[in-house]
């Protein structure tokens, strides 16, 4: 399978989303001109720290951001633009044609409603189906994401399952009207790492079976390099490297980054001995409210110059589907 | 206070440590008894980090609480520095938690946010009366220095006004202002993003070696829990099923649970790390945990004694230890059968040098 998108088959094709907020009359570029697409049937790792802008662009497409949020771009979802749509218009697509699910899904649930009452209100809100049929359709959902006991769990409450269940719950919340793109939010960062593997085995099949693009949004690496197909690295609202996930990891990986780099070297990693020190790059990203006119990661960069203050470098694909924001990149994946 | 501990003795020996608690039903919830921690014992050498790995619910934070008397345990003793703390009261426990300090996961909730950085990394000392008031802002400079924070810009902040890092590098401050010898962390840098754990974790290893601190290192990340310990226990269910050195732990897992366990974390392997999801189901509830071996009920090698007989911790390699009536190290029951007598007579045990390395 070729790992370069085709730009017609794109189900998701994002195009120099802003998303901007005011604060005390400052402007916080939270998502500063981010292009990328996503085919149905893929799965895309989009990467970053607190605060890069990964949740927010995402929430700006599902059109989940407050009234204050200043949007431009474009997103078009299967050749319809989600940007400037209304909350009516966007309401009809939210759910049948996209849908989110989130890290905290005992924060997401209905405390004092039954899971199958809030599965079936899901279906009952898009598809004019009677309460029986929705019923049915529900229990079949909980199957579908692998709920032990279906029959018996349509009838409990959120709080009396485990946190792995309850995440089971909001995806079936999700799919009840099979979106084409779903986009998981940190959905797994708050699970055990058993239930982690669990969950997202069951986001890949089900990707699978309904032909679903996957939006993964995560801090963790690892699970990028695990499960995604192609991966965005996020820093202070920009894109700074993409690529195929197999191009950028593992033996031979040719990380350009030297951001993407470091986040890689930070993870503690099983082959790594106890008490060794990790490497570190210090500071912390830069204010959002005054982002420097360079590139936005020089101030922390090791391998920094001149020309990184001055200039911000654009992304662009200086490989086949591989592209970097950097005027300086690391050489074979390595920090010079 | 009672006699120092010698050179040779653990700084902490926490034995059949017993933590339960009385749940009443409603709400759909059954009632019962949790067992959160079922008769655990460890040491913790001076000078020595011993790593705790669970999932949610495994009792691993009970287990800290109950070190901590917060609250006390229901049975069972732990002796800190020659004094068992189950004993002690009021000032003389207050005393011997001088040298026994905590980190833990959320550093927001553990600071007063009306309170200056500098209050709060003061505030052990007033308690303990260490100073007058000229040495004591003078040491508070000192502490933040220590963890990376510059006095004169974070001393007069509020906690609202860090992030998710300095907040914690405060809380880990006022923990070793008393210079304790033993600091207890529970999850203290899961919250935080991968660059600011790596620089917290960083932290923790030049205090180790400067302070000469020993560390009770919790964790749900085995990854994070070998950067940091010497040695590492897996708790399942309020229990240890395995303990051991770090790298004997990791390289050759003797329990089936532990196996596991290291199969699920994602790597930055593409594709190597898609043997996932080699665990399943969820574990059981603590209010009516599994009779025998309470990992059989999701254990691939369970067998009909795992249900009856309860396994007892067995030492199959210098210093590593489990709780298993099959651990990996023997063929499977049902493959056992089959198995060459002499195999089943002596228990293959990991290579020595493989041990100690």
């Amino acid at each position: 399978m070729s790992p370069v998108v085709s730009p017609n088959g794109a189900l998701l094709q994002v195009e120099d989303l802003r998303v901007a907020f005011s604060a005390g009359g400052r402007e916080i570029r939270a998502v500063d001109g981010v292009s990328y697409q996503v085919e149905a049937g893929r799965t895309l790792a989009i990467i970053g720290e607190s605060g890069s802008g990964k949740t927010v662009g995402c929430r700006a497409i599902m059109g989940l951001l407050p009234e204050s949020a200043a949007i431009s771009g474009s997103a078009r979802l299967h050749g319809t633009e989600m940007i400037g749509l209304s909350d009516a218009q966007l309401r009809k697509h939210r759910g049948s044609d996209m849908a989110m699910v989130f890290q905290d899904p005992a924060r997401s649930l209905n405390p004092t409603m039954r899971i199958g009452s809030q599965i079936t209100e899901a279906i009952r809100t898009h598809r004019a189906v009677s309460k029986s049929e929705a019923h049915a359709q529900a229990v079949e959902l909980l199957r579908l994401v692998r709920m032990p006991a279906a029959d018996r769990r349509f009838h409990e409450y959120p709080h009396q399952l485990s946190g792995g269940m309850r995440q089971r719950v909001m995806i079936a919340i999700a799919l009840a009207c099979r979106p084409r793109l779903l986009i998981a939010d940190e959905a797994t960062t708050a699970l055990d790492v058993t239930t982690q593997a669990q969950i997202m085995e069951l986001l890949l099949e089900l990707q699978q079976e309904l032909d679903m693009a996957l939006i993964m949004v995560s801090h963790d690496l690892g699970l990028a390099a695990s499960y995604a197909d192609e991966v965005i690295v996020m820093y202070a609202g920009k894109i700074v490297e993409q690529a195929p996930a197999k191009q950028l990891f593992g033996k031979g990986g040719t990380v350009k980054m030297r951001y993407t780099r470091a986040l890689l070297d930070a993870i503690p990693h099983l082959e790594r001995a106890a008490h060794t020190e990790l490497p570190v790059v210090s500071g912390r990203p830069p204010d959002p409210t005054a982002l420097p006119p360079g590139c936005s990661f020089a101030p922390r960069c090791p391998g920094a110059a001149d020309d990184c203050v001055a200039q911000a470098p654009a992304l662009t694909e200086h490989a086949l589907g591989h592209r970097w924001a950097c005027w300086h990149p690391c050489e074979n994946g390595v920090s010079a | 206070m009672s006699a120092e501990a010698t050179r040779t003795d653990p700084l902490l020996s926490v034995r059949d440590l017993v933590q339960e608690f009385v749940v009443r039903e409603g709400g759909g919830a059954r009632g019962g008894v949790v067992q959160a921690v079922s008769g655990v014992s460890f040491d913790v050498m001076p000078g020595e980090t011993l790593g705790i790995v669970g999932e949610t619910g495994s009792g691993k934070s009970t287990l800290a609480r109950a070190v901590l008397q917060a609250p006390r345990p229901k049975s069972g003793s732990v002796v800190f520095r020659g004094t068992d703390l189950t004993t002690l009261h009021g000032s003389r426990l207050l005393r011997a938690r001088q040298h026994l300090q905590f980190v833990f996961q959320d550093p927001f909730g553990s600071l007063d946010p009306k309170w200056q950085v500098r209050s709060i990394v003061e505030e052990p000392l007033i308690a303990y009366h260490v100073g007058n008031r000229a040495a004591r802002r003078k040491r508070v400079g000192e502490l933040l220095d220590l963890v990376g924070l510059d006095p004169a810009r974070y001393a007069k902040r509020h906690p609202r006004e860090l992030s998710g890092g300095q907040a914690q590098r405060v809380a880990i401050a006022r923990a070793v202002a008393l210079e304790p010898s033993l600091l207890i962390c529970d999850e203290a840098v899961s919250s935080l993003d991968v660059l600011i754990q790596a620089q917290v974790l960083n932290l923790f290893e030049r205090l180790r070696r400067e302070l000469g601190l020993s560390y009770l290192f919790i964790a749900h990340d085995l990854a994070l829990v070998k950067q940091v310990s010497d040695r590492v226990a897996v708790m399942y269910l309020g229990k240890f099923c395995e303990v051991g050195p770090g790298e004997s732990v990791y390289k050759q897992p003797l329990h089936p649970y532990t196996k596991a366990l290291l199969d699920s974390i994602p790597s930055t392997e593409p594709g190597a790390a898609r043997a996932a999801a080699t665990l399943h189901g969820e574990p059981p509830s603590p209010i009516n945990p599994p009779s025998g071996c309470r990992f059989r009920t999701r254990c691939p090698r369970a067998a009909d004694k795992c249900a009856s007989e309860v396994p007892e911790p067995r030492e199959l390699a210098p210093g590593h230890l489990v709780a298993c009536h099959f651990p990996l190290t023997e063929p499977a029951p049902a493959e056992a059968g089959a198995a060459v007598p002499s195999q089943s007579a002596s228990p293959a045990v990991p290579s020595t040098a493989e041990v100690q390395g």
